[in-house]
């Protein structure tokens, strides 16, 4: 696909994947700790997430600009979501989580 | 199998609440717990929708809304992708996010070309695999 | 969680997820690790009865832990030999105390990490052969059973059965102790932990004959074994540059075929199809071994140079005279006529065909590639690329009987025609 080429070639991709249909996949609910499994598919989803990329841009209107230039189908809905970055974790919260910055570069760096 | 877990959001996430410290250092753990099973690839928190934008695609035109966007449910709070044998080993993953009480993950699928037909390697990389096994070959001639 | 919802298949889950911890932990009480597969299968069989009607317990890799270690006391008391007898009375002290201790969790997570890295040793152990480590590694610590082992490698699982009969027996004759070697021993050992990884990832990544859908589980059960590594002994460069090159690799996977089945050569991949997750985990593990001081050890060199491209956005933008660099390094680290003809590929690129042609020439008396197809393939390219149509058809045309794979051989002899014409077609002005 030219689109996630361009991205590709913009060094501002990060990931993508589409998804497969929700019929396949499962919700799990939690209540008092415990979780509960249902296998899809389910039937009044009107929104469902097809896929996804992960972008790394300067600005979110950059990242809105990306979305645009989507060769998406009429009627299709991309929405542009800001990922939380460890610095926008309060202080108490970053101290509690001092493994989790190792970690997360173990990820995602 | 690549699997996304997705977590729906809720008002608190929409909110923009930050987790308190104990939910950070359980969630700390779970997610130590997956990278030392070697099944992590990746994850994200999202911020807020109000952060956010829509764009619609109609008629070869788009259009961009900003956020927040009021049905809740349906929006998107974060998400983990894993590598896992099977949808149910997913699951046994799912189950064991150290969640409490009205929280709700979607588990979806990730497309994947379902197997790697035989091909014929790069030059390097079969060269690279020959050096090795070569290597192989005169360990075992000389052990 | 109810009962009900609680099908083979998840149990199978649980299974895959806890059966090296617990393998690992059990190995530790009980010394052997044939005894100790046998009671986490023990404890699995007692999931199988109980957890349908009981529903699954919380947590369920405690549950299965406690289990075994029941039976294993079980074990040590049917045991009457008297010279095993105070051995193994110790033993059973220490099992009974953890049992008691109460939080079993706790005590697990202390040790479970060290276990899982003796296991790991052991299983890829120098005693063993190299088909005995991949197929005990698989089963151990991927939670294959034999038959998906099998079935990977195409062989008859009697075979993998007899392989790791075989194998627990070596490992209890030699008496081998379960521990993390020190020092030197630690250099030769982990060597051979990573060779054992990266030949079942290799598996998957070249299959070349047979029915294969079983083989990119290989490919995702050596990464997954890596990643485990990893995290197990994270000062390790060596592990982490195997990880990368592991990941930097897979993450062409779905690039590498073109929709009918054609190969796809790296230079002529889609780039926009690589997967980028992958990449960015590769370029992260090979940055930790570059920082931990492992810049030159074998795999983060081979790593660097699968970087290279994965760096390049386009194969223009291909930094060859830093491929060609690494090759020299990786030559100097583990000489090889292979590894010679890489570094001529980068030559080539970097500084014109003539200058890879002299590289490979000097080849053609090395008798270990006498048969490798990859010589006279190389040998072809640099030779069309010199316009020496006539010479490079030859070439290709050896290459193409030396190959054992059918769609190379076609494509080779796609270029031996091309090249025939291009030599008999009249110059032109």
């Amino acid at each position: 696909m030219k689109y996630n080429r361009a991205l590709q070639e913009a060094g501002v991709l990060r990931a993508l994947d589409g998804l497969h249909p929700p019929s396949m996949g499962a919700r799990v609910s939690f209540s008092d700790g415990q979780a509960t499994v249902v296998d899809g598919p389910f039937t009044e989803t009107k929104e469902v997430v097809g896929g996804y990329w992960i972008i790394e841009v300067a600005s979110r209107d950059e990242a809105v600009a990306w979305a645009s230039r989507c060769p998406a189908s009429d009627n299709e809905v991309i929405e542009v979501r800001q990922v939380q970055e460890f610095s926008d974790f309060p202080a108490a919260v970053k101290e509690a989580a001092a493994g989790l910055p190792e970690m997360q570069s173990q990820n995602k760096a | 199998m690549r699997f996304m877990i997705i977590v729906k959001a809720n008002e608190d996430s929409e909110a923009g609440v930050m987790p308190s410290r104990e939910i950070m250092e359980e969630m700390g753990k779970y997610n130590e717990e997956l990278i030392k099973a070697g099944v992590m690839l990746a994850g994200d928190g999202l911020q807020p929708s109000s952060k956010g934008a829509r764009v619609k695609f109609t008629g070869g035109k788009h259009v961009v809304t900003d956020g927040p966007f009021v049905e809740t449910k349906e929006l998107l709070a974060g998400y983990w992708v894993i590598e896992v044998k099977s949808k149910d080993e997913a699951l046994e993953w799912v189950k064991r996010i150290p969640f409490d009480e009205g929280e709700e993950i979607e588990v979806r699928q990730v497309f994947e070309v379902s197997d790697f037909p035989a091909d014929i390697l790069p030059p390097e990389e079969a060269a690279r695999e020959q050096a090795w096994r070569d290597e192989q070959q005169r360990k075992a001639a000389t052990a | 969680m109810t009962a009900t919802d609680y099908t083979h298949g998840a149990i199978d889950a649980v299974w895959r997820i806890e059966s090296p911890r617990l393998i690992a932990g059990l190995t530790r009480i009980v010394r052997d690790v044939g005894l100790a597969e046998d009671l986490a299968q023990d404890a699995l069989v007692a999931a199988l009865e109980q957890w349908p009607a009981s529903g699954v317990p919380r947590n369920p890799g405690a549950w299965l832990m406690a289990t075994a270690k029941h039976r294993a006391i079980d074990h040590f008391r049917r045991n009457t030999r008297l010279q095993q007898k105070q051995d193994q009375l110790g033993r059973e002290l220490q099992v009974q105390q953890e049992l008691t201790e109460g939080d079993l969790d706790t005590s697990m997570d202390d040790d479970i990490g060290d276990d899982l890295l003796r296991l790991m040793f052991i299983a890829c152990h120098p005693v063993l052969s190299t088909d005995v480590r991949v197929a005990l590694t698989l089963r151990l610590l991927g939670g294959l059973t034999t038959d998906e082992i099998a079935r990977a490698f195409l062989v008859p699982e009697p075979t993998v059965a007899q392989r790791i009969v075989r194998a627990k027996r070596a490992l209890s004759e030699s008496r081998v102790p379960f521990e993390v070697p020190r020092g030197d021993e630690l250099v030769v050992r982990l060597a051979s932990v990573l060779e054992v990884l990266y030949l079942i990832f290799n598996e998957g990544y070249a299959a070349t004959a047979g029915d294969d859908w079983m083989r990119p589980g290989l490919c995702a059960d050596a990464l997954r074994l890596g990643r485990i590594l990893a995290g197990l002994a994270p000062e390790e460069p060596e592990v982490h540059g195997l990880v990368a090159l592991m990941e930097i690799q897979a993450s062409r996977s779905r690039a590498r075929i073109g929709p009918s089945g054609q190969p796809i050569l790296l230079l002529d991949q889609d780039r926009g199809r690589w997967d980028q997750l992958l990449i960015r985990r590769g370029l992260a593990a090979l940055k930790r071994a570059e920082d931990q001081g492992g810049a030159t050890g074998s795999y983060a060199l081979q790593a660097a140079i699968a970087a290279c491209h994965a760096r390049a956005r386009t194969p223009e933008e291909t930094d060859w005279p830093r491929i060609v660099a690494l090759y020299e390094a990786l030559a100097r680290l583990q000489p090889s006529p292979v590894v010679e003809l890489n570094r001529a590929v980068a030559v080539a690129m970097a500084s014109g065909p003539a200058a890879g042609l002299e590289i490979a020439d000097a080849l053609t008396s090395e008798p270990t590639l006498r048969t490798y197809h990859l010589l006279p393939s190389v040998r072809g390219d640099f030779l069309a690329k010199l316009g020496r149509f006539g010479e490079a058809a030859v070439e290709f045309e050896r290459a193409a009987s030396l190959t054992r794979n059918a769609r190379e051989r076609e494509l080779l002899l796609e270029r031996a025609r091309q090249c025939a014409r291009e030599a008999t077609s009249p110059e032109p002005r």
